[in-house]
Order: structure tokens, then C-alpha cells, then sequence
């Protein structure tokens, strides 16, 4: 551990929150947009999400397929790799184990790539995304999910850094073994886990 | 030619060297990193800082050094309730040392042989000045062709530069030359295309968007945009 840096006294703070973990800071009322790549046009109308690869039960849920699921809400905080962590947000859509029922992961299947309209991957193990860990959401704060945060629908694992939450999400494929998706192939960590901070490879 | 590094080493201790305030509300730190490795012109560091108490706090700021240059040059806008940088922008001193880690990032960065198009607002420009310095370092200048954006001329980091290099600058709050004042448009993109670019644009979160949407506008391929953003979501 080094000594402390000449100077540097830092934020005010009468108290840690214990809701930060480790290396984050409180962004407040913002949300901070991080894409990597151009937002796509996507609409409603034309988005849907598909559950495959190793799934005794392959499904395509289109809009109002998924809202005819059971509604499910998230209540909490997320925390973005770049360090800033938001507190007491409100999704809601649906949980992923609503899509999981349906489709049968296989027992070999532990792994699953999320891939978004864009392009943009993401891989997860399976145990994050069931046991109402994970959701697709497309409403934020009682309002429709806007696009440059996601929306239409995007994926939301808020125990894991966001990148994972994968925006404009439509499929999932459950895999065999774990791939590497966009920003895991880029130097960030397969997992993620705030409270470890799993930030990059090797973490 | 720098390897592809996917994944920061450890911490490592950077001694500053130099600090200068070529701007306002924004400062350029030269620091000697103890086991640097070779970025590649577009990657990032994160800066740590750490109290008398324990408590750190770390940012990720830029790169605007070629890897051929021995020292590590960080320019940092100074955000008024940013505690890394207003300590970075008005306490720092030559001979102080800060933690960093890096350098950080395989997608928002130049392999230094390929066509690429920079866009960048603001202090977006910084991590495309490391690329236009080491095109100009490799003699590999006719790689790149360069747009960016600022309010003014004068707040726009690295001016000199970025028009020594044949940048064409847009200035949204006065006339520059025979451009009236305005913003980033697709008719100042389109000159600078060419074929087989991968663009990089880096700036706000609002810059970013726009200028993306215009060049996938133009036809660029989505896949072939690398987009870098910065600050809050303005919303």
C-alpha cells in the first residue's frame, strides 16, 4: 500500500456510504452515457430477444411478447467500471428467469453471450443471470427507457460492473464455455464483480 | 510498433516532471511512470490518489504522448466538484508522485498503419493528438485526417498542433476563417473521408452521438466507428 499523495485531501466525507464499493464515487442525480460504438436505430417495433444455443427450448420474444411476462422491478444501485456508482435506481421489465422457464438452459450450458443490436457482446456466467439476479428492463424511473441509456430493452445485472447490463440487447446464447465478449476481448474482466474489483483482466 | 495491450499491468508510482496550464480550467501533466510500457495512441491511464486517511479516488484520463516519447503527457480538464481534477489541475508539482495504471484499452486505439478519420470535441481531442504525434513520429502523417470541435479557438487543447496537421476546426461559439460559428456538420466530414477508415471520435456524451450519427450518415459502417465518451449525460 503507498503512503498518501501530497495534498490530496478528497470529497468531504463524513461518512463512507456502505452501498460504495470499493474505488467508486457517488454521480448523484446524473447518469453518464458510455457506448462504445454508434447508437442504432431501434424501435419497439422491430426489437425483439432471442434465448438460444444451448437451450432445450430456442424462443424469440418480440414487445409485446415480453410484456406479456410477469412484470419484474430492480430497486438499487449500479456501478460503472469508470468509477461512478448510482444509487436508489428504478427499473422495471421483466426478469430474466421468466425467459430462462421457457427456454431450458441445458445442464452443460453455464455461459451465456449477450448480444445487442449493434453489435456490442458481452459474456456472463449463467448463475448471474438467474435467481431474479438479472432483468430486461425498459422503463427507468417510471419512464420509458431512452435510447441513448438502452432502450428500447436493454439488459440490466446490476451486481456486476454495467458494462455487462448490455444496452439494446436481443439475444442471448448460452454456451458451453466461457467466450469473451466486446470489452472482456479489450482488457476488462470476464466477471466483474464491483465488490472485488474485477475491473480488468487479471483482477 | 507498440504490442496490443489488452490488460493494464499493476500500479505503478509516476513522478511528475512537467505541469503546465496551456488553458484555462485544465492542466498538462508530463510524468515519468516507473516501468512504463508502449501505449498505443488512443489508450488511457488511470490516475490514483490517495488521503492521509486512506481514502483514494481514481480517474481515467488520456493520453496525448506518442509511445515514442519517453515521458507520459496527461491533459486533464478541470471540473469544479472533480476531486482528482481540481487536486490534479491546482496542487500537483513537479517532483510530486501519483499512482497510475495503464495503459488501458484494446478498442478506442490506433494501430498506427491503418486509414483513420479523428473527430473529437473539446478535450476529446487529447487521446487523437497521441495519434496525430505518432503518425508524425512514424512519418505515417498521411494516415490521418482530422476534425474537431470547440467553443473557441482558444479553448480547443492542443490548437496548434491539431492545425499544423491539417485539422479542419470548427468553432461553435465564433466564426473561424470564412466559417461562421456552428456545429460539426456532415459537409465538414465528408472532404476527409476516405476509403477503408476506421473512425475514432471521442468527446461529450452529446458530441459523441452527433458526430457518430453523422458519419454512419456518410455511410461509415457502424462497426467501423469507435466512439470514446466523456463527462456527464447532460440529462
Amino acid at each position: 500500500m503507498p503512503g498518501p499523495t501530497r495534498g490530496f485531501l478528497g470529497r468531504t466525507r463524513p461518512a463512507r456510504d456502505p452501498r460504495l464499493p470499493p474505488g467508486q464515487y457517488d454521480v448523484g442525480a446524473d447518469w453518464p452515457v458510455l457506448t462504445a460504438e454508434p447508437t442504432p436505430r431501434i424501435s419497439p417495433e422491430t426489437w425483439s430477444i432471442t434465448v438460444a444455443g444451448n437451450v432445450e427450448n430456442p424462443t424469440t420474444w418480440d414487445w409485446d411478447g415480453v410484456h406479456a411476462l410477469p412484470r419484474s422491478e430492480y430497486r438499487g444501485d449500479i456501478h460503472c467500471v469508470t468509477t461512478w456508482s448510482k444509487f436508489d435506481t428504478h427499473f422495471a421489465g421483466v426478469s430474466l428467469d421468466a425467459l430462462w422457464d421457457v427456454a431450458r438452459p441445458t445442464p452443460e450450458g453455464q455461459y451465456v453471450m449477450a448480444t445487442s443490436k449493434s453489435g456490442y457482446t458481452t459474456n456472463l456466467p449463467l448463475e448471474d443471470l438467474t435467481g431474479g439476479k438479472a432483468w430486461l428492463v425498459w422503463e427507468f424511473g417510471g419512464e420509458p427507457l431512452s435510447i441513448e441509456h438502452g432502450g428500447p430493452v436493454r439488459l440490466l445485472v446490476p451486481h456486476l460492473y454495467f458494462w455487462k447490463s448490455a444496452k439494446w440487447v436481443t439475444k442471448l446464447d448460452v454456451l458451453l464455455r466461457d467466450q469473451q465478449g466486446f470489452w472482456e476481448r479489450n482488457g476488462y474482466h470476464d466477471r466483474g464483480d464491483p465488490w472485488r474489483q474485477q475491473r480488468y483482466q487479471g483482477d | 510498433m507498440p504490442a496490443r495491450l489488452v490488460a493494464p499491468g499493476p500500479w505503478t508510482t509516476a513522478t511528475v516532471s512537467g505541469v503546465r496550464r496551456p488553458l484555462p480550467r485544465s492542466v498538462q501533466l508530463r510524468l515519468d511512470v516507473e516501468g512504463r510500457v508502449d501505449h498505443l495512441p488512443g489508450q488511457h491511464y488511470v490516475v490514483r490518489l490517495t488521503a492521509e486517511d486512506g481514502y483514494t479516488a481514481q480517474r481515467s484520463y488520456s493520453v496525448a504522448s506518442p509511445p515514442s516519447d519517453p515521458l507520459l503527457e496527461l491533459f486533464v480538464e478541470r471540473l469544479d466538484d472533480g476531486e482528482v481534477s481540481t487536486y490534479l489541475a491546482d496542487v500537483v508539482e513537479p517532483g510530486d508522485t501519483v499512482e497510475v495504471r495503464g495503459p488501458i484499452g484494446g478498442w478506442f486505439a490506433w494501430d498506427g498503419e491503418e486509414p483513420a478519420l479523428l473527430v473529437g470535441g473539446g478535450t476529446g481531442v487529447v487521446p487523437l493528438v497521441a495519434m496525430v504525434r505518432h503518425a508524425r513520429a512514424t512519418g505515417r502523417e498521411d494516415l490521418l485526417r482530422v476534425a474537431v470541435s470547440a467553443r473557441t479557438l482558444a479553448e480547443l487543447p492542443y490548437a496548434d498542433e491539431l492545425r499544423a496537421a491539417g485539422a479542419v476546426v470548427v468553432t461553435t461559439r465564433e466564426a473561424h476563417g470564412i466559417r461562421p460559428a456552428g456545429r460539426l456538420t456532415a459537409a465538414d466530414l465528408l472532404p476527409l473521408w476516405e476509403p477503408g477508415q476506421t473512425a475514432f471520435v471521442c468527446g461529450s456524451a452529446g458530441f459523441a452521438r452527433t458526430a457518430s450519427d453523422l458519419l454512419v450518415g456518410l455511410g461509415f459502417a457502424p462497426s467501423s466507428v469507435r466512439v470514446e465518451q466523456f463527462g456527464p449525460s447532460g440529462s
